[in-house]
Order: C-alpha cells, then sequence, then structure tokens
C-alpha cells in the first residue's frame, strides 16, 4: 500500500529520536516552557472534563463513530463528494502530497492570485505546501497568531496546539521587530501588545485576500458539511472573505452523520484547550450565493492514510482528532518537546501515526525509533476523547520493526536478546550466571548499578540497574526448602506427604 | 482526477479487505446527479448513551435556571448579558452603540430595535442583497447588530445560521462591536438539543466569547480578530 512519499512535506526528521531529544533536552528554556503550558493545559483540560456528566459515555460514542467511518470509509467519501458537489463546490482527489500541492498550486493559479491566507491546518504542513505555493511564487500567509511567529522565524512548529511555545515572548518582540512589515518600532515584549501587532498586521490581508487556504477538522458526508474549530478569528477571516476557498482534508475526518457533531463538539474543546466551548466553530456546505466564497474546492487526501487504513491495529491512529490531548499528558514530550519527532505530528499521536503514514525503511530511518519514544505509561490512552489505544499500537510498531529487521545483520540488542536466550534456557547456565552477577554489587552504589564499561555502558547510559541481591531467589528457595527443590519445584511438604504415603486427614 | 479517485477507493477497498464488487455501481459513478444523499445512509448508527437531547438532564433545565446558566457562561468568557423584555430592547441597544458612530444591521432584523440609536445619532446601514456593503465599509463600520438562531447555556454559545435576521457571516465579523440578540425561546441546555434545531446545511457561525489566543507563553489575550466586544441582549 502507497505510503506518503519521502522528500516532500514535513513527516520525517533527519535523525533518530534518542539523537533528536538529547539535544532538544538541553534547551532548558523549551522544558521551562513546555512544562509550563502542558501542566497548565493539564489542569484545565482535567476541571472541564470533570464537569461533564457523560464525559466516558460521550468517548464511547466518539470512538464507535470513528470505527463505523473508517470501515465505511469508500462509501461516506463518495457520499460527501456527491454533496458538496450538489451544493456548488468542487471535489479533488489528491493520491499523496505531491499530487494535493499540484492540484492547490494550480487552483491558485486559476483564481489569479499571487498571495493567500491560510488557517492553521495541520495537514497543510504535513504535505509542505506553503513551501510549493512559495516555488510558484506564491505568498502563503499564516493567520494563527503562533504560526506567524513561527513562519517570520523561519523556523517548524513545536506542539499541535501552541506551535510558538518554545518562543518566550522576548524573543516574539524580536522576531516581530525583524520580520513584521510595518510594525510599531516601540512594540513591547506584553503579550497583549504583540497580539495587537499581528491583529493590525493581519486585518490587512484579510480585507484584501481573494484565496483563503484551510484544512478541516470534519466534513458530514450525508449533508457536505464542512467545519473548521478555532480561538482568534483567523479562521473566519479566511473562510468568508475571499473569494475563493481551498480546504485540504485528509480523508480520515469524514464523519457520517450532523448529528455526530453533537459528540465531537463536546470532546473536542474541553480536550485540546481545556474550554467548555472554544470561541469560533464555523461550519459551511457548499457555496451559499452572496455569503462568503463562491469558488469552493475540498481536496482529499491520502499520503499515507490508506495504508494506516490496512494495518488493523494501526487503523484506529486514523481516528485521531488533533486536540493534543496525549501531547499535554506524555512525560516524553513534556521534555523532549515536539522537534525532537522530526513529524508536524509528534507526542504520543504523531509516534503512532507517523510512521504508519511513512513506511518506514530500516532501522536507519528515523521514523522506525518513533515506537520506541515512548514510556509505555498509558497516559494518553486514559485522556484521548476518542480511546485510541495509542500503547498498543506503539507495542505492534515495535514488533513490526524488530520483525522487519530479522534475517539481516544482527543489532546489539538482538544479539543481548539471544546471549540471554540461551542463557535463561538452560537451569546451569542461568544458576552460573546468577552467581557471576553477585559481583555486580561491588559496581553498585546505593541500590543501583549507573555505570557499566561497554557493552554494559549501552545499558547504563540511559538506564539504571538494580543491584544484583546478596543471595538470589532460587538460592534462598533452596535454602529454605531443602537441596534439590529448586530444580524439583517440589515443596518440603509435599516431599513429606508423598515420602510417607499417608494423605492429610482428620483424627 | 478520476484516475486518482478510482485508485484511492481501490486502494479503500483493498485496505478494508473488501471486494470491490460488493460496492454498487451508482457509489462508484462520479457525482453527474446533482441531487444531495442524506441520512446515515451506508453507515449503521452508533448507540448513543450519552446525555442526548431528549434526555432528563436537558429537558429538566428551563426557565430562570437555564438563563442564569447561559447568562454565567456568556460572562465567564467577558462578554456582557443585559436581560430584556421586548419593549426594552431598542433603548439598551441605543445605550451598547453609545459611542458608535456608524452602526450595520442584516435587513430582516427588527426595525424597531434601532429607532432609539438612530434617533439619538447613530447612523444605521442596513446590508441586504440590495446594499451590499464592500470589506472595506464594513471595516468602516463601529458596531453590527444581529439576531441569532439560538444559544447553547452549559457552554456560552451563540449560534448565528445567516438567516435575514443575521445576515451574512461578514456582518458579525469585521466590525469590532457585536451587538447579539438572543430570544429566550431559543435557548437550550446543551450541544445535542441545539443540533436538533440547526440546519447545517446553512452556513453556520458557533461564538463562544470574543476570540482569544494563548499562543504567547500561554497567556491569554483577549480579541485577536473578530469583534473585540460581544454584547448579549437577552429578550423574552
Amino acid at each position: 500500500m502507497p505510503t506518503a512519499p519521502a522528500g516532500v512535506g514535513h513527516l520525517r526528521g533527519d535523525r533518530s529520536f534518542p539523537r533528536a531529544a538529547e539535544h532538544e533536552l538541553a534547551n532548558d528554556q523549551l522544558r521551562r516552557n513546555l512544562g509550563h503550558a502542558t501542566s497548565t493545559i493539564r489542569a484545565k483540560r482535567a476541571a472541564v472534563v470533570a464537569e461533564v456528566p457523560d464525559w466516558e459515555a460521550l468517548r464511547d460514542a466518539a470512538s464507535a463513530i470513528k470505527t463505523a467511518a473508517m470501515a465505511h470509509l469508500p462509501e461516506l467519501l463518495t457520499q460527501l463528494e456527491v454533496n458538496v458537489t450538489a451544493r456548488g463546490g468542487v471535489v479533488h482527489w489528491a493520491r499523496d502530497a505531491a499530487e494535493a500541492n499540484r492540484i492547490v498550486v494550480g487552483l491558485v493559479r486559476a483564481a489569479g492570485a499571487r498571495e493567500v491566507v491560510k488557517i492553521k491546518s495541520m495537514v497543510t504542513q504535513e504535505i509542505g505546501l506553503n513551501e510549493a505555493l512559495e516555488a510558484d511564487g506564491v505568498d502563503a500567509l499564516e493567520t494563527d497568531l503562533a504560526e506567524l511567529i513561527v513562519q517570520l522565524a523561519g523556523d517548524r512548529p513545536s506542539h499541535i496546539l501552541v506551535p510558538a511555545i518554545h518562543f518566550n515572548r522576548a524573543q516574539i518582540r524580536e522576531i516581530f521587530l525583524a520580520k513584521m512589515p510595518d510594525v510599531d518600532p516601540d512594540l513591547t515584549d506584553d503579550p497583549r501588545q504583540l497580539a495587537m501587532a499581528a491583529r493590525a498586521y493581519l486585518r490587512e490581508r484579510f480585507l484584501r485576500a481573494q484565496v483563503g487556504i484551510s484544512g478541516a477538522n470534519f466534513a458530514i458526508a450525508e449533508t457536505g458539511t464542512i467545519g473548521i474549530v478555532e480561538s482568534e478569528g483567523n479562521g473566519r477571516m479566511c473562510l468568508t472573505l475571499p473569494d475563493t476557498l481551498i480546504t485540504v482534508m485528509g480523508i480520515e475526518k469524514v464523519l457520517p452523520r450532523a448529528q455526530d457533531l453533537e459528540v465531537f463538539l463536546q470532546l473536542l474543546p474541553r480536550s485540546s484547550t481545556g474550554e467548555r466551548m472554544n470561541p469560533y466553530t464555523s461550519t459551511w456546505a457548499g457555496v451559499t450565493p452572496g455569503d462568503g466564497p463562491q469558488q469552493l474546492h475540498l481536496v482529499l487526501l491520502d499520503n499515507g492514510r490508506t495504508a494506516a487504513l490496512a494495518d488493523e491495529v494501526g487503523r484506529q491512529a486514523l481516528h485521531c482528532i488533533r486536540c493534543s490531548a496525549c501531547l499535554n499528558v506524555c512525560p516524553v514530550y513534556e521534555r523532549a518537546g515536539g522537534h525532537a519527532y522530526g513529524s508536524v505530528y509528534p507526542g504520543p499521536i504523531g509516534a503512532a501515526l507517523t510512521p504508519l503514514l511513512t513506511g518506514t525503511t530500516g532501522h536507519d530511518d528515523p521514523n522506525s525509533s518513533l515506537p520506541f519514544a515512548s514510556s509505555l505509561c498509558g497516559a494518553c490512552f486514559e485522556v484521548c476523547p476518542v480511546k485510541i489505544d495509542i500503547p498498543s499500537i506503539l507495542v505492534h510498531l515495535r514488533a513490526r520493526e524488530v520483525d522487519a529487521e530479522r534475517g539481516g545483520v544482527p543489532g546489539g540488542s538482538e544479539l543481548a536478546m539471544r546471549a540471554l536466550g540461551k542463557v535463561m534456557e538452560h537451569p546451569r547456565a542461568f544458576a552460573a550466571a546468577e552467581v557471576a552477577s553477585r559481583a555486580g554489587r561491588l559496581l553498585a552504589r546505593d541500590g543501583a548499578i549507573t555505570r557499566l564499561p561497554w557493552p554494559g555502558s549501552l545499558w547504563t547510559e540511559s538506564r539504571d540497574l538494580p543491584a544484583p541481591p546478596r543471595e538470589s531467589f532460587r538460592a534462598w528457595w533452596a535454602r529454605e526448602r531443602g537441596p534439590g527443590s529448586a530444580e524439583a519445584g517440589v515443596s518440603p511438604a509435599d516431599r513429606r506427604s508423598a515420602g510417607n504415603g499417608s494423605t492429610e486427614s482428620g483424627a | 482526477m478520476t484516475d486518482a479517485r478510482a485508485e484511492m477507493l481501490a486502494r479503500l477497498d483493498a485496505a478494508l479487505g473488501s471486494a470491490a464488487t460488493e460496492r454498487t455501481a451508482t457509489e462508484r459513478t462520479a457525482p453527474e446527479n446533482t441531487a444531495t444523499v442524506t441520512g446515515g445512509g451506508p453507515v449503521p448508527d452508533v448507540d448513543r448513551d450519552y446525555l442526548g437531547a431528549d434526555s432528563t438532564w436537558e429537558t429538566a433545565t428551563t426557565g430562570a435556571a437555564l438563563l442564569a446558566l447561559l447568562t454565567e457562561r456568556i460572562v465567564d468568557y467577558r462578554a456582557t448579558v443585559t436581560r430584556v423584555t421586548p419593549d426594552e430592547v431598542a433603548d439598551v441597544v441605543a445605550r451598547l452603540l453609545v459611542g458608535a458612530r456608524r452602526v450595520v444591521a442584516p435587513h430582516g432584523l427588527d426595525r424597531s430595535w434601532l429607532e432609539v440609536a438612530a434617533a439619538a445619532g447613530a447612523d444605521v446601514v442596513w446590508d441586504g442583497p440590495s446594499q451590499v456593503l464592500s470589506v472595506r465599509e464594513l471595516d468602516a463600520v463601529d458596531a453590527v447588530v444581529t439576531g441569532s438562531r439560538l444559544a447553547i447555556a452549559e457552554t456560552g454559545t451563540i449560534v448565528l445560521d445567516a438567516a435575514a435576521d443575521q445576515g451574512r457571516r461578514a456582518l458579525s465579523l469585521v466590525p469590532d462591536h457585536h451587538i447579539c440578540v438572543v430570544r429566550t425561546d431559543d435557548v437550550v441546555r446543551g450541544v445535542p438539543a441545539a443540533m436538533t434545531r440547526l440546519d447545517v446545511t446553512r452556513p453556520l457561525t458557533w461564538i463562544s466569547g470574543p476570540s482569544a489566543t494563548s499562543d504567547i507563553e500561554l497567556e491569554r489575550v483577549e480579541g485577536v480578530h473578530g469583534p473585540r466586544r460581544l454584547d448579549v441582549v437577552l429578550v423574552g
């Protein structure tokens, strides 16, 4: 099944997660900002979720709706296309990122526009649309404040929901002063002033925009309705003022019924920003004469989603509604940050979804390290509004990686596992190894071995080993229960009654 | 694009392990007919055990308690709520419009609501099919007054559906001050009840407070784009 092609878009970093994370961990400011951001949103989310008396029932329904939608994706997409077309929209199908970019660039050209305004859209980042537009001489302006900051800085987003969290206010002020046209030179770093500077700059662009580009939070097959959930109002601006609107949407976002919105519009705001409802949600079904864009396009994107769907364990990753609740509870993400994953989809869901979309090509492929970027604590599964069992997907993908390596030149961990396997299969070898390991007590301090010479150092450079006990369990058992009992597995009581030939009985 | 469409549908069939022959011919052809396809259709509905529109949670919250909840939730978003009787609307609107020189309203809005403001000197412009303000003209307007389709008390949300008394979407977006009239009969408690009253084939705008961002160090800043001032007039 074709996966997302390499060389286009942003689904793969240039180094493995452990290497990238090691680099990111050194960034104190990122860790501070991220720790503050994630703990703040965690608390807000917990508070508003606690208010909802039927939260678990909503999660169950959402999971069921998504499962049903995936199982009927071809019919739903066809139905969506009929309804969007009937209401004056044009539907395009894109097999991969390159095709989607070609389609959008073509549409912008056909509209005669040299600049477009964009709503924050993960899928357009995924396919590298801005780069494709720039290459065609089109100025693609990000209008979400954080995306604008990241774009002006020439950087990459580090979080699904608050992409500029790795910048502090002083840095943002610097970025605006350096890169924002017509900015007030006396601009301070007060967040309100910064936001107002962005407002003024963007407002002019909104008012003259001819083409808007968006993603989609959902599309309703039975009516052809598409929806955007946002906070700032830049969405409404891009969706309402330009004459042409181009929406790029992953095929997994389609929902069967309008009624399904009552589930997701409760789950999404509370899970993502920890609010009862986000400031603005906009929905539209095709073209409304005299109101909003009169040229409407919907680009349905595959780019590896069918490959993910083909994986029976992995396909539930397609249920994701991009709330980022999993990022905010993940102990790994909180410390490493989004850049370490190398993909526009970071954190727990990113570790699962990214390798499913791109496929992996062996242990040199950075994406093959993503399923291992987890302690499997399961916090993500607990908070996921659509109940994606991320830990199970990650374990499944780890097995996939290990299986893919079999039969080739064994790596270090495979050799270690083989050696360990041989020792554990043979009781005498195991007993001998236990005796030998006691020497490790010499290396221990405060009950732990924190440093071993090579090859043990490969383990201890990031993990501690508990110090071996004075006496192994098997030795204790043999001492307590009599010699030979460790091998026979028979207790002294059993041995006595068997030897007497008598059974336990009353008087 | 037929190649891409056919290939993607074929990939989906293969991924789901379903035989391509199971699909009927009508599901496979490009949409030449213009009739819309409604209903859940191909997908069986799921169990919905959550609190729906007909639950006691929804139906038992009515009257003053419902309106008090709505008010509390809207005020929490830093918008104002003024409770009035129908004959008081014009006066309250005029009071809220103090300082506004130019006001736009959709052509289907109750004209009497703006009489007092107009008498006090506000220049009221009625936007409609025969008079469509340009984006720049909207930008020069100080305030907009609209009706609404409904309000959701639990979340403090007001929904507009672009009907004649609410106008096209740009009207409630570009001006910096939005005065929104909500009828008490149009207030529901939760989102499921709201969905039973909304037509998603119309352009819908769900408004829960003024716009906001927390993108800079997570500090919430209100009013980025869209009206920075929202006043709700609750009439009934």
